[in-house]
């Protein structure tokens, strides 16, 4: 596959969004406003940064991609599917009894997926495991992993932020998702996490502070860790929750809730205007 | 063989031997690596070894993370936080995904001795046989844990291996036509009254009770149960079935252990008396380790009177 950059990796990333919020309303339940926050960086890497074969989703030289955030399955799902990994009709079935696709991803089921999760704050230390397993082993893939500005309250992810530190893990890069909001509210309320940046340099991690939305700014932060020797890079992204269903934005309501027909309808009448908009350019 | 060495000392031996082998074997630990006996393979094959801190949860998350990609990581720390604190690490980043990862808890049961309650973990064989796909182990001894090692490093999917602080006696190297097959329970000696299942050192302690209830002429049939998960169903039934009763026996709770699945086996499939010996439904306490199993009961002597008790119930 061409890499995609610009305006095209923006595009892939709306149709990805209009794939996951329409899974999650046809499956009536999921989660639709950290999946909207974090698909242009799940674009980014899939359609740009990774090395991935969709034929040969086991491919042992592949990167690997580990979604600590686990419940924006959606993004994720609809990002593999149109990359190739799994026919974009499944996405129909998000969460059904029929399906694979179950509502946290399952990577002894979904071709694509690296790492089960869901539970948050676990994620990250299996990134870190990836990571280690690439250097003992002498091999030059990479590991990325997404976790939620939310979900650093847990003290476990902390644990994998000294470990990827002690261990030099320059091969591996995390995104921190900041849309600032999560189920009970914001963020900055529930539990401060921040100051993110400067708490992970003091753990010893390249920090890089970008739009969580411009993909310029995406490849190029993705282009610094991959630049960056002998420690980890934290890609810190200003996100917002909701990103492309104006309802939806910056709305802690829309976490895990589901959008009814009248709600899809405009959902999805934005999104396609934003992506012809897009392609209009 | 024979002698004393405790299992965990077997293990920390046997993980060096093996290590030539089996290069894709990784060894984690979470500074207890002098306690878990990880460190002759840290000092023999540094760049296998990772000294995860005192942090459990992320070093099951690693293992979970190297096994994912083709290594056959054991993680290693005391039994109460192997399956207590990472209980939810061991379920959803190493058994959901059927990851190759043993988990190892050292210090198992209540011979822990003089640290006390919160580091006897009598639970873990409960909590690790709930999860779906686990194989769970208990050796007995120290040749019987040896050939555990060798067989996980041989198997494929997440696993518990239980280790045991104090040493134990080694008999099953003498033991006549001793074989150890994961799954697969051993007849340590035969019997026609009353069969002693039972796991871990309470093995060692079982064949003593069988020559305390020999005096009394009750013949008891001994059975080492190495794997409680998948646990040997056909030889504890063909044991119900020929001697009338069955006595479980662990340095564990009696609840939801190997206590727990003989009796749902058996009250399913061939309801007979059974009696369970093990910690009861309590926390452990300080003192020394044979103490401490003298308190709480775990003793040949209380063995054999449960025995007692199951055969007097075949009436």
């Amino acid at each position: 596959m061409e890499k995609l950059y610009g305006k095209d990796l923006s595009v892939m990333a709306y149709k990805a969004r209009l794939l996951a919020v329409e899974a999650v309303h046809r499956a009536a339940s999921g989660h639709p406003g950290g999946s909207l926050s974090c698909a242009d960086a799940l674009t980014a890497l899939y359609f740009n940064e990774m090395k991935v074969d969709p034929t040969n989703p086991k491919w042992p030289e592949r990167d690997r991609f580990v979604l600590s955030k686990g419940h924006c399955a959606p993004a994720l799902y609809a990002v593999l599917a149109l990359r190739g990994f799994f026919p974009v009709e499944d996405l129909q079935l998000l969460r059904s009894i029929k399906s694979h696709l179950s509502g946290h991803p399952d990577m002894k089921h979904v071709p694509g997926v690296d790492m089960s999760t869901g539970s948050l704050g676990q994620g990250l230390s299996a990134a870190v495991g990836m990571a280690m397993a690439a250097k003992i082993e002498n091999k030059d893939y990479r590991t990325y992993a997404i976790c939620g500005d939310g979900e650093i309250a847990e003290g476990q992810i902390w644990e994998a932020i000294m470990a990827a530190a002690k261990w030099h893990l320059d091969n591996l890069c995390a995104f921190i998702d900041i849309n600032g909001l999560q189920i009970d509210g914001k963020t900055s309320d529930v539990m401060p996490t921040e100051p993110v940046d400067k708490k992970l340099e003091a753990f010893g991690w390249h920090v890089v502070k970008i739009d969580g939305h411009n993909m310029e700014q995406i490849l190029a932060a993705l282009s610094e860790a991959r630049s960056t020797a002998g420690k980890p890079t934290a890609i810190l992204m200003a996100t917002v929750k909701g990103k492309g269903v104006s309802y939806m934005e910056n709305q802690a309501g829309w976490h895990g809730k589901a959008p009814n027909a009248e709600e899809f309808a405009i959902a999805k009448a934005e999104l396609e205007a934003k992506i012809k908009e897009l392609e209009g350019n | 063989m024979a002698g004393k060495i405790a299992t965990r000392g077997a293990y920390g031996k046997a993980l060096v031997e093996l290590a030539e082998q089996y290069p894709k074997l990784m060894v984690l630990d979470a500074d207890l690596a002098k306690a878990t006996m990880t460190k002759d393979f840290a000092a023999a094959y540094p760049d296998r070894f990772f000294d995860c801190g005192i942090a459990e949860n992320n070093m099951v998350g690693i293992a979970a993370g190297m096994a994912a990609c083709g290594l056959k990581p054991f993680a290693n720390t005391f039994a109460i936080f192997a399956a207590g604190r990472s209980y939810e690490q061991v379920r959803n980043s190493v058994a959901y995904p059927h990851l190759n990862v043993t988990v190892v808890g050292s210090h198992g049961g209540i011979s822990v001795g003089e640290d006390g309650a919160t580091h006897q973990c009598t639970e873990d064989l409960a909590l690790m046989r709930q999860i779906p796909g686990m194989l769970v182990l208990n050796p007995c001894d120290g040749n019987e844990m040896t050939k555990a090692v060798e067989a996980l490093l041989n198997y494929e999917g997440p696993a518990y291996l239980r280790l045991g602080r104090p040493a134990v006696e080694t008999f099953t190297d003498e033991l006549e036509g001793y074989k150890f097959e994961l799954g697969k329970g051993v007849t340590i000696a035969d019997g026609t009254d009353v069969t002693i299942v039972a796991t871990g050192m309470m093995v060692g302690m079982a064949r003593k009770a069988r020559e305390l209830l020999a005096a009394d002429g009750i013949s008891a049939r001994v059975l080492d149960i190495h794997t409680i998960k998948p646990l040997d169903e056909e030889l504890i039934l063909k044991a119900a079935r020929e001697t009338g009763a069955i006595v479980t026996s662990e340095e564990a709770s009696v609840l939801g252990g190997l206590g727990g699945a003989v009796a749902e086996l058996l009250a399913e499939n061939c309801p007979v008396p059974v009696v369970r010996h093990g910690v009861e439904d309590t926390f452990g306490r300080s003192g020394t380790a044979n103490a401490v199993l003298e308190y709480f009961g775990l003793t040949p002597e209380v063995l054999a009177d449960k025995c007692r008790k199951a055969v007097a119930m075949k009436k």
